[in-house]
């Protein structure tokens, strides 16, 4: 069998659901540059980031250069969040925009339904929670 | 809250869009205007939509930058009796194409109501959000 990994409910519901809206908003983004020209659909790979997350590994976004003297200038550059990935367009259009309505919107209910589960699961363990505390079912 | 962000991402599109639907209905109202402000036939006008990005964000939204004059040829028409009209009978008209203009209402509209469904699904989510743990 499979050894699948404990996580603490409450912290995991959590961080799938921050992931959840997060995702929400880029999509949500998409959506409002349908019409944007040269514009590029994104996206995220859900379970590799949520993985990630809750092994603590993030990537970081900054970039700082070494200082090997006292004159040099300290260069700091935030990079783009490296989890956001670009969306391979199904059909190609005159003006390098890569949003398809139909997917991005279907992407962003099914992502919401998503969000409606992670929020009942993290409904259900506060309640579970609440009534070992006071000791009656709520 | 990120659904908060989503939503303001939006209404940034439906502003940019019923900018959009603005520009297109005053081409069409103004598609025999053969003289504006300057005295000079109206051009057709259209809008130039932007992506706003932000550092730490995945995207802001979008927003109109620009509102560009069509510098295609304006259309000549025979009416001799015309004021306007040249030494030849000719008078310029706007360059306005009325296909052109629908289909761009049509887009237009589409992407709207895009946006909308999009806003209540978040608007939804927001309210069922506020109901965590009850």
């Amino acid at each position: 069998m499979n050894a699948v990994p404990q996580y603490d409910p409450l912290s995991f519901g959590e961080t799938a659901l921050k992931l959840r809206t997060f995702r929400q908003q880029i999509l949500g983004n998409n959506l409002a540059n349908s019409d944007t020209p040269g514009f590029k659909a994104r996206d995220i790979r859900f379970a590799d980031v949520l993985k990630a997350q809750m092994a603590g590994s993030l990537p970081s976004m900054d970039v700082s250069m070494v200082t090997t003297h006292s004159g040099h200038i300290e260069g700091k550059v935030t990079k783009e969040d490296p989890r956001i990935l670009y969306r391979v367009p199904n059909q190609p259009s005159k003006d390098d925009n890569t949003v398809d309505g139909d997917v991005e919107l279907s992407e962003f209910t099914k992502n919401s339904v998503l969000t409606e589960a992670a929020l009942g699961f993290l409904s259900g363990t506060l309640r579970g929670r609440m009534s070992a505390i006071t000791g009656q079912a709520s | 809250m990120s659904l908060l962000a989503t939503f303001n991402i939006g209404s940034s599109a439906l502003t940019a869009q019923a900018m959009r639907l603005n520009t297109i209905a005053s081409n069409i109202a103004n598609a025999e205007s053969v003289s504006g402000p300057d005295g000079r036939p109206y051009r057709a006008r259209q809008v130039e939509f932007n992506a706003i990005t932000s550092p730490n964000s995945p995207g802001a939204g979008v927003a109109v930058t620009k509102i560009i004059e069509s510098d295609a040829p304006l259309r000549m028409e025979y009416r001799p009796g015309h004021p306007k009209a040249n030494a030849a009978g000719y008078v310029e008209m706007p360059n306005v194409n009325p296909v052109e203009e629908m289909v761009n209402m049509i887009s237009a509209s589409r992407s709207y109501q895009m946006n909308i469904e999009a806003m209540n699904v978040t608007r939804q989510l927001m309210l069922k959000t506020l109901d965590l743990g009850r």
